[in-house]
């Protein structure tokens, strides 16, 4: 394994390296709210989920949500972290309709999880590690409705108070596909430990990315934060439309000025949002309704204990103990789902082949039926009977093929269309004797035309196959055609 | 019955028990004793269906053998705790026509042990004052006066309704809230007595915020043993306020006998402040001398930080302010003034829903915390209150209880100090470092000044001691023998 070189990107004066360091907000799975018993569930009626806390009401009070804490240390672990044993939570002070207690309770100098690491695989054999910096926890705000009347603002607070992770990374990426790849790596690792559903669509993770330019070597340039970046399409158009607007900046004699910066996913650009200038003094202190939050070693080692075996784990195990090519490993340790299903149809078969079957046939019919995986027509248990009747020379790997169409369009087991079908190899080798004779005896040219060119034979076999209608056993096929023509 | 406002929490408890008065009457009684007491403004919110309504339901309680240890007693509230369906202002324009639809903690054990709610008292707006002046409905009145004057003095602050009506009889007990000298002082002034439990004693849950780190509820209350009564029922954890301390409630009534024979007292050399009246130093000596007169040893203590405590105080409780006061913003409830955009309108609604003290105090508040001044104001002040609390800590291994001054003077005039908010600042002097320490302390009327005001002494306790405070304070109070009451000039 070998780091990544930094891709450099051409600009008129010469090559430009990308610095990319993300902020990635995670929610956390959990049912209730980070200070309050208020339900989290997604898409409800608009403020249907608000606690007296959630609103700020006067004289309401915050309680740590112990069940998100746990969450946080889990991630934490998760990412080869270190997890502080005393953290505190702290008041970010600013004014926003939909930030009700007109401050956000979030973790500033003592965050709950200090650095760890993250690597990427890039290509085959092609690695890039990215330090991470911390995770907090905070609250996140409510949502401010602009679109509901003409003249008003609406503000929805069923999501004022939900606990999210901050999971800051340093700045060790160098273009916008290990940006995706980074925020990729980082939803596999919190799907694996059930800590946020990563979904993105529905909010549950977002990235703020933070892009400067600067010459290979040279001093690091003035970044800009990109918000509002809520698909991993969007990282990579917003990294790279980013990217050429600070390089034809700086080589038109302009400088890039420090700023937070919009993207506009209709346009696919970025645009100012607030200057440094303009920026809060979040005026940040220790929120003197909590308690520093202490964590007891046991507590700690006991998530430690209940840790699912990680995507760099698995990978490993499936290209050390089963074989399996290391880009197939990722592939399949790089999603939960994909990796548990694999692992059912592997267990106690060759999971080679089983890995064949899922990252070729089975990914093949997912993507032109365009569902995922956990709706999968074919079933982990069916794909493995299907492996199994491989092995055992019921059918043969041809056959197969045909018969995991008709699994994918009926979602029958495979032994079920094989009975029904009549797709038996035939492995009786009497059966093939005669087929072979037939053949032979029906095409005496071909016979002599062999003894010229030795390379007829497999005509002969797909004769013979043919004749079978494909469920001839191909190695009895040879090994008779070879005693009979004396090959 | 002759006048049962004149009974005292610990009075009325023996009259409901035998049956000389109902509930209902009693209510009754103070109800028109506050109908009768309008020019002190001692009430924002009077409630006389709802407490009737209330009397006759712990009557009804009484009669089926389920009174409890508040049963049937006529408090007054002060406007700072929310209360379920009943408005609750702060004293502020900016929570007009709000209504919690919660009970704060207190409150809701004050009514489970039996207790009347006979209107919201008025206060010093969120808290923030030491003369109740800076309410935005009105100044609130001492009852006490100066011999021969007619003029109207300040009860003090920031609970200086609460204090007003305890001392004028408009109700059985009151509560107060604390943050740096706000039950102490005002009890003081009015001539009762008023108690600032351990932090983390009483639930903080659905008590209108101003400093989250020092805000603390107590009881006021014409007598130490209806304060022992009183914080009983108030007192307790709540799993709703991460800061309430989850440790059993003693019997403070109880705890009251037992005289200071044996204890130790200090005298905190440090006190002794620059221009300290004589009145006040000889109040103090007065004090002093009861105690060893009871049999308590008296030893001189040494509180080195104090004179950092009111700088130290005036950085953190703004600073928490600042913070705590930002969800006023004419948004969700209270005042809404509009604007042209959101900004706008957080500007009006805030400009014209605070008043000037509040203003002053979220400016200090929103200085002290802002980059480039942390670490200089807020961070250092954090460490000299660590300092002061170590202070404390080290005097409480040599004696049991701190005798000081509650205020350093009797209550003043109206307006005497709008204009000069540090000279109102330095009323808490002496109240203020127990706060920042987060200890018991108590106000007890032991004398009176030159001009014949209610002077109060201190006795500050080891953290979650109530105990021993309270069995010093009943001492004290039974050797001053404090029986003065003011003449009922209001009702003429």
């Amino acid at each position: 394994m070998a780091e990544a070189e930094s891709k450099l990107v051409e600009g008129a004066t010469g090559p430009w390296e990308v610095i990319i360091g993300i902020e990635c907000h995670a929610q956390v799975a959990s049912k209730s709210k980070l200070f309050s018993g208020a339900a989290t569930e997604f898409g409800a009626e608009p403020n249907s989920q608000v606690s007296f806390v959630d609103a700020a009401m006067p004289g309401m009070l915050p309680v740590l949500n112990a069940y998100c804490v746990e969450m946080a240390v889990r991630t934490g672990l998760g990412l080869n972290a270190k997890i502080n044993k005393r953290s505190v939570f702290a008041r970010k002070n600013y004014f926003y309709p939909d930030l009700p207690q007109g401050y956000q309770i979030s973790q500033f100098d003592l965050p709950i999880v200090g650095e760890g690491e993250v690597v990427l695989d890039m290509a085959e054999g092609i690695t890039r590690t990215v330090g991470i910096e911390r995770l907090h926890l905070e609250q996140d705000a409510g949502k401010s409705l602009h679109d509901q009347d003409p003249g008003l603002s609406f503000v929805d607070l069923n999501r004022s108070g939900v606990a999210l992770m901050e999971i800051v990374s340093k700045p060790d990426m160098r273009s916008a596909e290990e940006a995706q790849a980074f925020l990729k790596k980082l939803r596999t690792i919190v799907r694996y430990l059930g800590t946020c559903d990563g979904n993105m669509e529905e909010g549950s993770m977002r990235g703020d990315i933070n892009v400067s330019v600067r010459k290979p070597g040279g001093p690091l340039g003035t970044r800009c934060e990109i918000k509002n970046v809520n698909s991993f399409r969007f990282v990579g158009q917003a990294v790279e439309y980013e990217v050429g607007r600070q390089i034809d900046l700086i080589e038109d004699g302009g400088e890039v000025k420090q700023e937070t910066r919009l993207f506009d996913a209709r346009s696919g650009e970025t645009r100012s949002m607030r200057s440094k200038e303009e920026a809060h003094d979040y005026r940040y202190f220790p929120d003197p309704d909590l308690l520093p939050l202490e964590l007891a070693d046991d507590f700690i080692e006991t998530i430690r204990a209940s840790l699912p075996e990680l995507p760099d784990a698995k990978k490993a195990r499936f290209v050390e103990q089963w074989g399996l090519k290391p880009y197939d490993a990722g592939v399949l340790a790089g999603d939960k789902a994909s990796c548990y299903y694999f692992e059912k149809v592997a267990e106690g078969r060759d999971a080679r082949i089983a890995a064949n079957w899922v990252t070729g046939e089975l990914f093949g019919a997912l993507n032109k039926l365009n569902v995922e995986i956990t709706e999968s027509p074919v079933s982990a248990d069916h794909l493995g009977e299907l492996v199994d009747l491989i092995s055992d020379n019921t059918i043969s790997g041809r056959i197969a093929k045909d018969v995991f169409e008709i699994m994918v369009e009926t979602g029958d087991a495979p032994g079920k269309i094989v009975e029904e079908k009549g797709l038996k190899q035939v492995t009786d080798t009497g059966a093939i004797e005669a087929l072979v004779d037939e053949v032979i005896a029906q095409n005496p040219d071909k016979v002599e035309e062999l003894k010229e060119k030795p390379k007829m034979a497999s005509w002969f076999v797909g004769q013979v196959m043919k004749a079978s209608q494909g469920k001839a056993n191909p190695a009895a096929v040879n090994e008779i055609l070879a005693k009979k023509l004396g090959l | 019955m002759s006048d049962l406002t004149q009974l005292d929490i610990a009075g009325a408890r023996d009259a409901l028990g035998k049956g000389d008065c109902s509930a209902e009457e009693l209510t009754n009684a103070y109800l028109d004793a506050i109908h009768e007491a309008d020019p002190l403004n001692a009430f924002i919110t009077v409630l006389p269906g709802k407490a009737v309504e209330m009397a006759k339901e712990s009557d009804a309680r009484r009669k089926n053998g389920e009174a409890g240890p508040l049963e049937g007693m006529p408090l007054g509230i002060k406007d700072l705790f929310c209360t379920e369906g009943v408005k609750t202002t702060a004293a502020s324009h900016i929570l007009d026509g709000f209504t919690p639809a919660y009970e704060s903690t207190v409150t809701r054990n004050l009514w489970d042990a039996g207790a009347v709610l006979l209107g919201k008292t008025n206060m010093d707006e969120f808290a923030m004052g030491s003369s109740n002046e800076t309410s935005y409905y009105g100044p609130v009145r001492n009852p006490w006066r100066l011999e021969g004057d007619d003029n109207a003095l300040v009860p003090g602050g920031s609970s200086g309704g609460s204090a007003a009506a305890v001392a004028a009889n408009l109700c059985a007990g009151a509560t107060g809230t604390d943050t740096g000298g706000s039950i102490r002082q005002p009890a003081a002034l009015t001539g009762i007595v008023g108690m600032k439990p351990t932090y983390g004693r009483c639930s903080r849950w659905g008590t209108i915020a101003f400093a989250s780190s020092l805000d603390q509820a107590g009881p006021m209350t014409r007598t130490v043993r209806d304060a022992a009564i009183m914080l009983g029922a108030m007192a307790g954890h709540d799993a709703k306020d991460s800061t309430s301390i989850n440790t059993p409630v003693p019997d403070y009534e109880a705890a009251l006998e037992g005289g200071v024979k044996g204890l130790t007292i200090g005298v905190p050399e440090e006190y002794r402040v620059d221009g300290m009246p004589k009145e006040i130093e000889d109040l103090w000596q007065r004090g002093v001398d009861l105690l060893v007169e009871q049999g308590a040893k008296v030893k001189t203590v040494s509180l080195k930080r104090t004179k950092y405590a009111l700088p130290t105080y005036y950085i953190v409780a703004p600073a928490e302010a600042s913070s705590n006061l930002a969800r006023y913003d004419g948004v969700r409830y209270g005042l809404r003034v509009p604007g042209d955009d959101i900004t706008s309108m957080y500007e009006n609604t805030r400009a014209a829903g605070f008043g000037a003290e509040v203003k002053r105090r979220i400016l200090i508040g929103t200085y002290v915390l802002s980059a480039g001044y942390y670490d200089a104001y807020y961070l250092k002040a954090q460490k000299i209150r660590t300092l002061i609390a170590q202070d404390f800590k080290d005097a409480f291994e040599d004696v049991d209880l701190i005798l000081t001054p509650t205020a350093p003077e009797p209550a003043f005039g109206i307006g005497a100090k709008t204009d000069d908010p540090l000279s109102m600042y330095l009323n808490d002097v002496f109240t203020v470092p127990a706060s920042l320490a987060g200890l018991p302390g108590i106000s007890v009327p032991a004398g009176v000044s030159d001009k014949g005001l209610p002077l109060g002494l201190q006795l500050i306790g080891r953290a979650f001691d109530e105990e021993t405070v309270l069995r010093g304070a009943y001492a004290l109070e039974r050797a001053a023998g404090f029986t003065g009451k003011p003449d009922a000039w209001w009702r003429s």
